[in-house]
């Protein structure tokens, strides 16, 4: 109970930083050439310049700025995210449509980066400075430098185009018409290739700071003390140290989860997955305003959301938070 | 001194030096060795790298020579990582320094603008500020500085709440010093090292959101960065796969040779973690 309220109120703390997002971009917006009566106009092939009044009068656009404002923070309130000129409906089922490939997308990442960075940097730190930590350290330091999108472009000329192991891109094969195992395996198959290629740099960070943490415990006195009384070492690194070792990666997936949905943008593209990030692209493109002020919105709401569990995480791991 | 010492017999980090080094000389030598416009019609498109002895890492799908772009490539990203850095790190550091300094509500204020900044996933915003100033080259570089400075702050401001405490400061209080004058001559020289080691973090994200801009095709198409040849490259992938591949492997070394640069200057400055 101690524990949730300690988490709700770091999540009221986050309240002010949403508020400054949303007026900041609102402003921002407003320095935008054109807007989305612009866009429409341009898409139908230009019209008179009544037509283009009367469409600003329909969406708002003819108020000024802090009436708009106001009106803007008031129906985010109500979870009313406005219309898209551009897809024709209302931004929130836009967005809902697209938000399953990406939590899928970055859910696969976490997971698969979490999971063997922390094995992989368990390993290094148990051989420092001999050959398997040189190993998996410089592919850490590798990994860390390869551009994402230069990775999955490689991944599928490798396993697309020559090896033609999996699809090169989209998500799932509507045609084939497939249910139940089937279609799980397929969406499966399309995830793969995105999926490593997003987690790749997570992988590197989180092997490094696993090694570096699992260092930092190794050497404390309830360590020597566990292996005074005669632990196995594997019990020692499974039951002692990897718990308390584990506490600077929990903080690292909140504090990579915005970085993670920034990276979705560049690695839906490539492999065109139809998820929040390549929307968020084609809205730049569209100058679908709307939709992008959205998409930030959203992304705000995921990146407090992930930090709430972290918070939650983190004091279960560490009871001395909770106090 | 000891540090350049510590630096020069550190193997990773001299291998980074050598590396980054390699990147310069590129940069610099660029408009000798490929005097003409490496954005220009300079043969056959598509030719693959050694077929033709003009052209040794062949040509691309527009008939540019990728061996030129390579080159004046690093030119872009050197001046892209290295002024959006300084941005940043000049941003930050202000940031961080007044917060840290003064305390209470500037201090409150300032982490909250910090906190909004990372809460926005920073690919995101840069994409928004593209699409409302543009994308010529100055707008991309300030954009990048603007939205890469909140972990440089945070840093500057850890080590500006304890420098504040130390007696010295307390010193030059009593001396009746102004507070500019503490923080910019005093406490900032003293807060520094960790945040010129974080400086080379900030450069590597900043040549990677340069490049994943520019292989969108949001960056300024006008100037020949490994980022946009890699996103020409995506058209012909199925065959000429080496017009991606090239550039992927000019950006991945690049920013290995600045990691390891600052890994070096990392262990060069605590030498007490260097046995890590």
């Amino acid at each position: 109970m101690k524990l949730l309220l300690l988490a709700l109120r770091r999540l009221a703390a986050s309240l002010p930083a949403l508020v400054l997002i949303l007026v900041g971009l609102f402003l921002l917006l407003q320095l935008a050439p054109g807007d989305t009566v612009d866009a429409l106009m341009a898409q139908m092939g230009g019209g008179d310049a009544a037509i283009a009044a009367d469409l600003r009068r329909f969406y708002g656009l003819d108020l000024s700025v802090a009436a708009r404002l106001g009106a803007y923070l008031w129906r985010l309130v109500t979870l009313d995210l406005g219309f898209s000129a551009i897809y024709g409906k209302p931004v929130a089922s836009v967005i809902l449509e697209r938000l399953p490939a990406t939590l899928l997308l970055m859910m696969g990442a976490l997971f698969f980066a979490f999971s063997f960075g922390m094995a992989l940097g368990v390993v290094a730190a148990r051989r420092v400075n001999q050959w398997p930590d040189t190993l998996i350290s410089t592919l850490g330091l590798i990994f860390y430098a390869t551009p994402s999108f230069w990775f999955g472009l490689m991944a599928i000329v490798l396993f697309s185009v020559y090896l033609q192991w999996l699809p090169a891109g989209g998500f799932g094969d509507v045609a084939m018409g497939y249910t139940g195992w089937a279609a799980i395996w397929d969406t499966a198959t399309y995830l793969v290739l995105p999926v490593l290629t997003l987690a790749l740099i997570f992988l590197a960070i989180a092997l490094r700071i696993m090694r570096a943490s699992m260092l930092e415990v190794q050497g404390m006195d309830f360590v020597r003390t566990a292996r005074a009384k005669g632990l196995s070492e594997t019990r020692i690194v499974a039951r002692h140290v990897l718990r308390n070792a584990l506490l600077p990666m929990v903080t690292l997936i909140g504090l990579q989860a915005g970085t993670m949905l920034g990276g979705s943008v560049v690695v839906e593209s490539v492999f065109t997955l139809p998820g929040l990030g390549r929307l968020a692209y084609e809205s730049v493109v569209q100058r679908d305003l709307n939709t992008l002020l959205g998409i930030v919105f959203v992304s705000a709401l995921l990146v407090i959301a992930v930090n709430f569990v972290v918070d939650l995480l983190y004091a279960r791991l560490d009871p001395r938070i909770v106090g | 001194m000891r540090a350049l010492h510590a630096f020069l017999r550190n193997p990773v980090a001299v291998a980074g030096a050598v590396l980054l080094g390699a990147v310069v000389l590129m940069a610099l030598v660029a408009p000798l060795v490929f005097p003409a416009d490496p954005l220009g019609l300079a043969g056959r498109p598509l030719q693959w790298p050694g077929a033709n002895p003009r052209f040794w890492l062949g040509t691309d799908p527009s008939g540019r020579d990728i061996a030129a772009q390579l080159f004046h490539g690093a030119r872009i990203s050197l001046l892209i990582g290295g002024v959006a850095t300084l941005i940043a790190v000049v941003i930050g550091i202000v940031f961080g320094a007044l917060a840290g300094f003064y305390g209470g509500v500037v201090d409150t204020v300032l982490m909250r603008v910090t906190e909004a900044f990372q809460t926005l996933p920073n690919f995101l915003l840069l994409l928004v500020l593209v699409a409302v100033f543009g994308s010529d080259l100055v707008t991309v570089v300030i954009a990048i500085g603007v939205v890469a400075w909140p972990p440089v702050a945070r840093l500057t401001r850890a080590e500006f709440l304890t420098l504040r405490e130390r007696d010295y400061v307390a010193a030059c209080r009593m001396q009746g010093l102004s507070d500019a004058h503490l923080i910019f001559r005093e406490v900032l020289p003293n807060a520094l090292p960790p945040v010129i080691v974080y400086a080379s973090v900030v450069m590597a994200v900043a040549i990677l959101l340069e490049s994943a801009l520019a292989f969108l095709q949001l960056s300024d198409p006008n100037v020949p960065s490994w980022g946009n040849l890699i996103g020409l490259g995506r058209t012909v992938l199925r065959s000429e796969w080496y017009v991606s591949a090239i550039p992927g492997v000019a950006i991945l070394l690049s920013i290995l040779g600045v990691s390891l640069v600052g890994q070096g200057l990392n262990d060069a400055l605590n030498p007490r973690l260097a046995s890590r």
